[in-house]
């Protein structure tokens, strides 16, 4: 039953594509917050995937999972506007804002529900398909 | 006598655990549409059924059981691979006496290139996941119909 494995693979998948919509979540959340005391404001995060394999011999290349392997930091510095009335305002009346580009972060979320609806779709088949040939010989 | 019964649900058996191959290649391939780096991957159907079942268009041999699904082709001896699209790949140098069933699988160029190496056309790999659910309903059924034949004929009522 080779096919039992496309739960794995597929769910493997969704896992990681879900971690990809709670990384964009928390990215949008906090696409207005500004710097607070320390002067650090909050870092837009992105996720790296990484292919695993799941075969049955331990590295089987037929069925190849998807695993986040980092979540990793956007380091480009944060929008600086003059606005010496912000309670949040430095020394010199700039406040920092996230680096978060909300256009960026929408593309990220339709492609990363795309994917999660696609492997969605290939369980549901590999599902029926299995229960139809439980009832084999019938 | 009797293996004439089941030689040809040997094929089909042989064409079923083929069809839920690929169909995990192809779900593999589905999952990792947002790997970078990752290279989608197929396999030539009609050849490598040809070889799992023995000489072409004749009589039907079971592939030898073992290692699991990558038995195929192990009865047939070194076949070659064959490039039967363009996006395939010569697959001629591989080794095919290798016991793994990675050397039989080819590999799938992209039509539309991508900036992270990903060779995965999402639209592709969903017609042949259809295409390949599909099919492997099909060949269900005719394992279907096969039993209820042999069983017809066993019991002798028409």
């Amino acid at each position: 039953m080779s096919m039992l494995n496309i739960f794995s693979v597929s769910g493997s998948a969704i896992s990681a594509q879900s971690q990809r919509l709670n990384i964009v979540a928390s990215n949008l959340a906090n696409a207005d917050t500004v710097a607070g005391p320390d002067g650090k404001s909050y870092k837009a995060r992105q996720v790296q995937f990484q292919t695993q394999l799941m075969g049955a011999q331990g590295g089987d290349l037929s069925s190849a999972g998807v695993r986040v392997s980092t979540i990793s930091e956007d380091n480009t510095p944060g929008k600086r506007i003059h606005d010496p009335a912000n309670p949040s305002a430095d020394a010199e009346g700039y406040v920092t804002y996230s680096n978060v580009n909300a256009i960026e972060e929408m593309v990220n979320m339709i492609s990363a529900s795309r994917s999660y609806q696609n492997n969605v779709e290939v369980m549901n088949t590999a599902k029926s398909l299995l229960l139809k040939t439980l009832q084999m010989g019938q | 006598m009797l293996n004439r019964l089941t030689d040809s649900l040997n094929f089909h058996g042989n064409a079923l655990a083929l069809r839920s191959e690929r169909q995990r290649l192809i779900a593999s391939n589905i999952a990792n549409a947002d790997t970078p780096g990752y290279v989608a991957r197929d396999m030539d159907f009609a050849r490598t059924l040809r070889e799992a079942t023995g000489s072409p268009g004749g009589g039907v041999r079971l592939a030898p059981s073992g290692s699991s699904i990558s038995g195929f082709g192990a009865s047939a001896g070194g076949g070659m691979l064959t490039t039967t699209a363009l996006a395939h790949f010569d697959g001629s140098t591989l080794e095919m006496a290798s016991a793994t069933s990675n050397d039989k699988l080819l590999y799938a160029t992209a039509a539309q290139t991508n900036l992270d190496g990903n060779t995965v056309d999402m639209d592709r790999e969903r017609a042949n996941f259809a295409d390949n659910a599909v099919k492997y309903e099909a060949t269900l059924r005719f394992i279907n119909g096969n039993v209820r034949t042999t069983l017809d004929a066993i019991k002798g009522q028409g």
